[in-house]
């Protein structure tokens, strides 16, 4: 049916601008369409039907509907190699001048689909035939079934290049949020905004009014449809409390009546705006919803109803009364209701031959129907559909007549469009999110929403209401419960309609057919391929439960989630189960209502601001000398220093040398720092911390250690008393927030009669460590307030003095084994007092080193880091920190699991030194340790390397392990086993460093 | 050693409607009400009973971050220290916890009719002028940072921000901002 171009177009009509032609192409070829076209429009005015192949048996598909439920016409839009967008509807995707659109799931292109061959081997493909074919051989399943399957059954495919739109997200919170922009919706918004409630309204569609963008006769207040809707938004317009959001789909219905939608800015502009987003993701918190999403017309079962020209009935006249575009120019309406009557008249009116319509009733009366006859156009009650022909196209179509209950041949007819309506589907997909409970409808012969479970009410054709003087009703009457929910009684507002009344006569399940049926499938779900053979199938193999049936047969899992499928195929197996429909159940409604992109999802979150990069003030100093990095926590920390053609071995076994041998800078500024304040600030530490700080000094510090109530470590850190009533708390680098977290919980929950409160301070504070041998000959000139020689202040102390003339907060601590200080100073000042303090350590051979230098030495001494030689399961004596505990405590968190006969087991995984017998093997953290050599799997594995270095101090590399008894193997012999055989370790003290402490307190 | 020692600030933003406030000195003050009510005449601010509310007066705000929490901020780094004397001085033996925060936050200041906007694109509250009046202020997300967040005038917002996430709040209001100040 090669029409000519324009020849489908109306001459005059609808909602689109005839004067402005938009080229563009699809599948390679140009076509032209007008402004105001979707991507369907424009194709089915070139007379195009055919816009896919159907995903499992590549059967030709064309356009159904007219609205987001589309299921065949699935296409690729593309700007460039990077903006392309798979798996969209033709039937919402706007025209633009040059828009680029491909159909998906053929080759080598949709009139020759090689995969088509899946439609003549369809036996060997029923539902649920990958559960039964491909099991053999397993591998192949990977390697080979499952990617030709994919390939076979596909989408379109996704994008390669990075997607380089920009995202945006919001926050909005409204008094009545009202989905969907029909006849209720406009209404719901209306009253809603008279109250003086602040409203949003929004549609999915790229204009306000739904139904009434393609009603050719309706009168609302005497105003013609499309006019009281321009007349309505221009008032909602002009009210600075109402959000109107055109293009906005209300996706997902969120608890508390927080609901997600997403906007689309530009996918229909010629050339987006530079700096405008391509999508919006609005996350809506609304006092109060009003879902007014309209209904789905449903289509019908017969042989064969899926090829392109069989479409619903209201899609074509939507396409007609707001495109300007005939579907076709030889009809046949199939109806089980009669809306569609009202359709046949519209086409006819616009030269369209309507070359019956067939009624599924038993009789046709009534005014509409009568009309039609009036009109010339034959009706034909009882009828059903036995089958149609054509393969690229619909040609003809073949009626039987349901006549005592038996089928007897119909009339064939020539056409090159099938209509077909089956009445209406309410959408209740949100309402079902919404977690709202459905009841089942006899009368309507679809499910409306009967409870509410959020702060949400449904009006007009989503909850059964189709009638556009009872939908303007129910719109209103919701808008103002929703803007005034206190008040009652309040006045009503009508509008005066002049409408044709509309029935709601459905059809549901297949249409009657003879015993032994046309062989041509019938299609239930249109973009999943099933078929009333594949559900009668699943229930023969017992399948009872809708929500089995379902998955079994992928029924309703395509991305249109069943939106024309779902009842039908209920009916169906209720049929074969002879059961009540609602016995069968309805399955579940998941958000999204349409697909979201990825890019609206994550907003903002991507390449640099994914996640926050948190920086020390030293940062610039560090990148400036040519620092290496690594993420620690949302931390960038110095990593290593490398000079000239160093790799990290050469750069830290330098920087490792140097504080050994002479001195170090390093910036510990991450650590976390809370101060704890207040009278009871001691009994608070008490109480927390398993050390006695009962007895330390003002102006000293310990290392802590904090528990959890399971008496496993959980984190660790200095922690100094600068005053009696106050303690400076040092926390590990990533622990900070939920070390922070737990003691607020001890305080306010379990303590609130202390008196203490804490504050972070972990940014207050740059810290400068000064490591080595030479450390106090660095600082002694530079130290103001403080003698810091090595008999006034011995290793641990803390003092208030100044540097540079800046305040400090000064600590003799070590996380080196070497002489150690570490300068706390407000952090704007950290910059300029390393850069001082770097200056003044020049002639001292001071170096600076970074977080791998750090873990080397650290790991030569023994200590450990939480999270790397601890893992929730470690004790403070497994960690050999027995010593840290106070002895005469009470109590402490954590320390009556440490009294547990389990946790002080001789077997207990012991933090040990692991020497690898070759000094050059690093062993891999993370390796297991086993007792005996040579074993194959499955091992007898004693414990884990924790740490591992090679250690340019000592000559050869050292490893900390958790090893079950290990204190007791100090001197064994064990093995690390790898794939290249076993590693010999001995096992020693975790200590591999002046054991004594002579260095610390140099 | 010399004294010449520089402050490097976090922020240097300073467009139309972002700007990076001057360095403040701030303290966060826990205590009760005898706490605060020997405090305030010496910081100059009431301390609101009001949750989620500023006082300000004399170039000195006092903002209500808990029932037993408040942050004070002060225009005038110069007596930082003499401030927190004083301060300890009138409160002497009440129960109560002053610390010194001046360096870990800075402040932003956000402004224009766009600004309840942009901040919207990451900030889950109302910023609606009747739910957000003038002089409220609160703890609250921006996307991935904590941040206080006040209103000063009816297009003006505060923010304190800690500042290691200075690149992030800035970049990620930069970014969000982007379709409303074209560059």
């Amino acid at each position: 049916m090669n029409a000519p171009i324009d020849g489908l177009r109306t001459p005059s009509g609808g909602l689109v601008d005839r004067t402005r032609r938009i080229s563009f192409s699809f599948d390679g070829r140009s076509y032209e369409g007008i402004e105001g076209d979707t991507l369907a429009s424009a194709l089915l005015a070139n007379g195009v039907h055919l816009t896919g192949r159907s995903f499992k048996y590549h059967r030709p598909r064309g356009i159904l509907a007219a609205g987001s439920e589309e299921p065949n016409a699935l296409v690729t839009v593309s700007r460039d190699a990077a903006r392309v967008t798979p798996n969209l509807r033709a039937t919402q995707v706007e025209l633009y001048a040059g828009l680029i659109a491909e159909s998906q799931n053929r080759w080598p292109s949709l009139e020759r689909d090689f995969g088509r061959i899946n439609d003549l081997l369809s036996a060997f493909f029923p539902a649920g035939f990958y559960y039964k074919t491909f099991m053999w051989p397993r591998k192949a399943w990977k390697a080979l079934y499952e990617p030709v399957i994919r390939r076979a059954a596909g989408l379109g495919r996704a994008p390669t290049h990075a997607d380089p739109d920009r995202y945006a997200q919001r926050y909005a919170h409204c008094d009545v949020l009202v989905v969907g922009a029909g006849p209720a919706g406009i209404a719901a918004a209306l009253t809603a905004a008279a109250s003086g409630a602040r409203v949003m309204l929004c549609d999915e569609t790229a204009q306000f009014g739904g139904s009434l963008l393609a009603d050719g006769g309706a009168l609302i207040d005497g105003l013609a449809a499309q006019a009281w809707v321009r007349q309505a938004i221009e008032s909602l317009q002009s009210n600075r409390r109402v959000t109107l959001l055109k293009r906005t789909t209300a996706f997902g219905y969120f608890p508390h009546n927080f609901v997600g939608l997403n906007e689309r800015l530009n996918d229909h502009c010629e050339k987006p705006p530079q700096h405008q987003p391509r999508e919006r993701l609005w996350q809506v918190r609304a006092k109060q919803v009003v879902l007014a999403t309209g209904a789905i017309e449903r289509p019908l079962v017969f042989p064969g109803n899926d090829r392109p020209g069989i479409l619903l009935a209201g899609a074509a006249q939507t396409y007609l009364n707001r495109y300007g575009v005939r579907v076709g120019t030889r009809a046949v309406i199939v109806t089980s209701g009669d809306d569609a009557y009202q359709t046949a008249l519209d086409l006819k009116a616009a030269g369209i031959v309507v070359a019956a319509v067939a009624d599924l009733r038993p009789e046709a009366i009534g005014a509409l129907p009568e009309a039609v006859r009036q009109a010339g156009i034959e009706v034909l009650p009882a009828s059903t559909v036995l089958g149609t022909e054509g393969d690229l196209r619909v040609k003809a179509i073949t009626l039987g007549r349901v006549e005592a209950g038996s089928i007897q041949p119909g009339q064939r007819f020539e056409c090159d469009v099938v209509l077909m309506s089956g009445g209406f589907t309410p959408s209740v997909h949100l309402f079902s999110q919404s977690r709202g409970k459905l009841q089942w409808s006899d009368a309507l012969k679809a499910f409306v929403p009967a409870v509410s479970a959020e702060q949400e009410r449904s009006a007009g054709a989503c909850r059964g209401v189709y009638d556009l003087g009872d939908v303007l009703a129910d719109g209103a009457a919701a808008g103002t419960a929703a803007g005034e929910p206190a008040a009652t009684g309040a006045a009503q507002r009508r509008f005066s309609v002049s409408a044709p009344k509309r029935g709601s006569e459905s059809y549901l399940g297949v249409l009657p057919q003879a015993t032994s049926p046309s062989g041509d499938k019938s299609f239930v779900d249109w973009q999943h391929d099933v078929t009333t053979r594949d559900l009668a199938l699943a229930t023969r193999e017992g399948f009872q439960s809708i929500e089995h049936v379902k998955r079994y047969t992928t029924m309703g899992m395509a991305t249109d989630q069943g939106k024309t499928s779902n009842l039908n195929a209920m009916a169906i197996v209720a049929k074969s189960l002879a059961v009540a429909i609602p016995q069968v159940g309805l399955t579940t409604f998941r958000m999204p209502y349409t697909p979201v992109t990825f890019g609206s999802m994550a907003g903002t979150s991507r390449g640099d601001l994914f996640d926050p990069v948190r920086t020390t003030p030293t940062h610039a100093w560090a990148q400036a000398r040519g620092a290496v990095f690594e993420n620690v926590a949302l931390w960038k920390r110095a990593r290593y220093f490398p000079r000239g053609n160093e790799d990290m071995h050469a750069a830290v076994a330098r920087e490792c040398r140097a504080v050994r041998n002479a001195c170090g800078i390093f910036d510990a500024s991450t650590l976390g720092k809370i101060e704890v304040v207040g009278p009871d600030a001691a009994e608070f530490m008490n109480r927390l911390y398993v050390n006695n700080w009962a007895n330390l000094g003002v102006g000293r510090s310990r290392y802590g250690i904090l528990l959890r109530e399971d008496g496993f470590i959980y984190d660790d850190g200095v922690v100094a008393r600068t005053a009696a009533d106050r303690f400076h708390v040092t926390t590990t680098t990533g622990g900070a927030p939920r070390v922070l977290g737990l003691m607020e919980d001890y305080r306010q929950t379990e303590w609130p009669d202390l008196k203490v409160w804490l504050t972070s301070t972990t940014e207050q504070w740059a810290v400068i460590a000064v490591q080595g041998p030479n450390a106090r000959l660095v600082l002694e000139s530079m130290v103001e307030g403080i003698d810091i020689s090595a008999a006034a202040w011995p290793h641990m102390s803390v003092a208030r003095g100044k540097i540079c003339g800046v305040p400090m907060l000064l600590f003799r601590v070590s996380f080196t084994g070497e002489l150690g200080f570490e300068i706390n100073v407000p952090s704007d000042y950290g910059q300029s007092v390393w850069e001082a303090v770097f200056a003044a350590g020049r002639q001292h051979g001071i170096t600076e080193y970074g977080t791998e230098t750090m873990h080397v030495l650290r790991a030569e001494k023994g200590y450990i880091i939480i999270g790397q030689d601890t893992d929730g399961t470690v004790t403070p004596d497994d960690a050999g920190l027995t010593w840290a505990i106070g002895k005469n405590k009470t109590d402490f968190v954590g320390k009556r699991s440490l009294d547990r006969a389990s946790m002080k087991a001789a077997d207990r995984k012991q933090l040990v030194g692991l020497r690898a017998k070759q000094p050059g093997v690093v062993l891999e953290e993370g390796a297991q340790v086993a007792e005996k050599p040579g074993q194959q799997p499955p091992m007898i594995l004693i414990g884990h390397v924790t740490s591992s270095y090679a250690s340019s101090v000592l000559g050869h590399s050292i490893a900390l392990g958790l090893v079950a008894g290990g204190r007791a193997r100090i001197g064994q012999t064990l093995y690390v086993p790898m794939p290249n055989g076993d590693l010999e370790v001995e096992v020693t003290s975790p200590v591999f460093y002046d054991p004594t402490g002579a260095r610390i307190n140099g | 050693m010399a004294d010449a020692t520089t402050r490097s600030l976090p922020s240097a933003a300073a467009t139309q409607w972002l700007m990076s406030m001057p360095p403040a000195a701030r303290f966060v003050l826990h205590g009760d009400a005898a706490a605060r009510a020997a405090a305030a005449p010496v910081w100059g601010t009431a301390f609101a009973e009001q949750a989620c509310r500023a006082e300000i007066g004399n170039g000195r705000a006092a903002l209500w971050l808990g029932p037993d929490e408040y942050l004070l901020l002060s225009a005038d780094i110069e007596s930082e220290a003499a401030l927190a004397a004083s301060l300890e001085q009138a409160l002497g033996d009440l129960p109560h916890a002053l610390v010194n925060i001046s360096h870990r936050q800075f402040a932003l200041e956000i402004r224009g009719p766009h600004a309840a906007t942009i901040l919207s694109g990451a900030c889950p509250l109302d910023l609606d002028l009747a739910e957000f009046p003038i002089g409220m202020c609160t703890r609250t997300a921006l996307a991935k940072a904590d941040i206080v967040l006040w209103r000063t005038a009816a297009e003006v917002f505060h923010l304190e921000v800690w500042r290691s996430f200075s690149g992030y709040v800035t970049g990620l209001l930069n970014e969000i901002a982007l379709e409303f100040h074209r560059v």
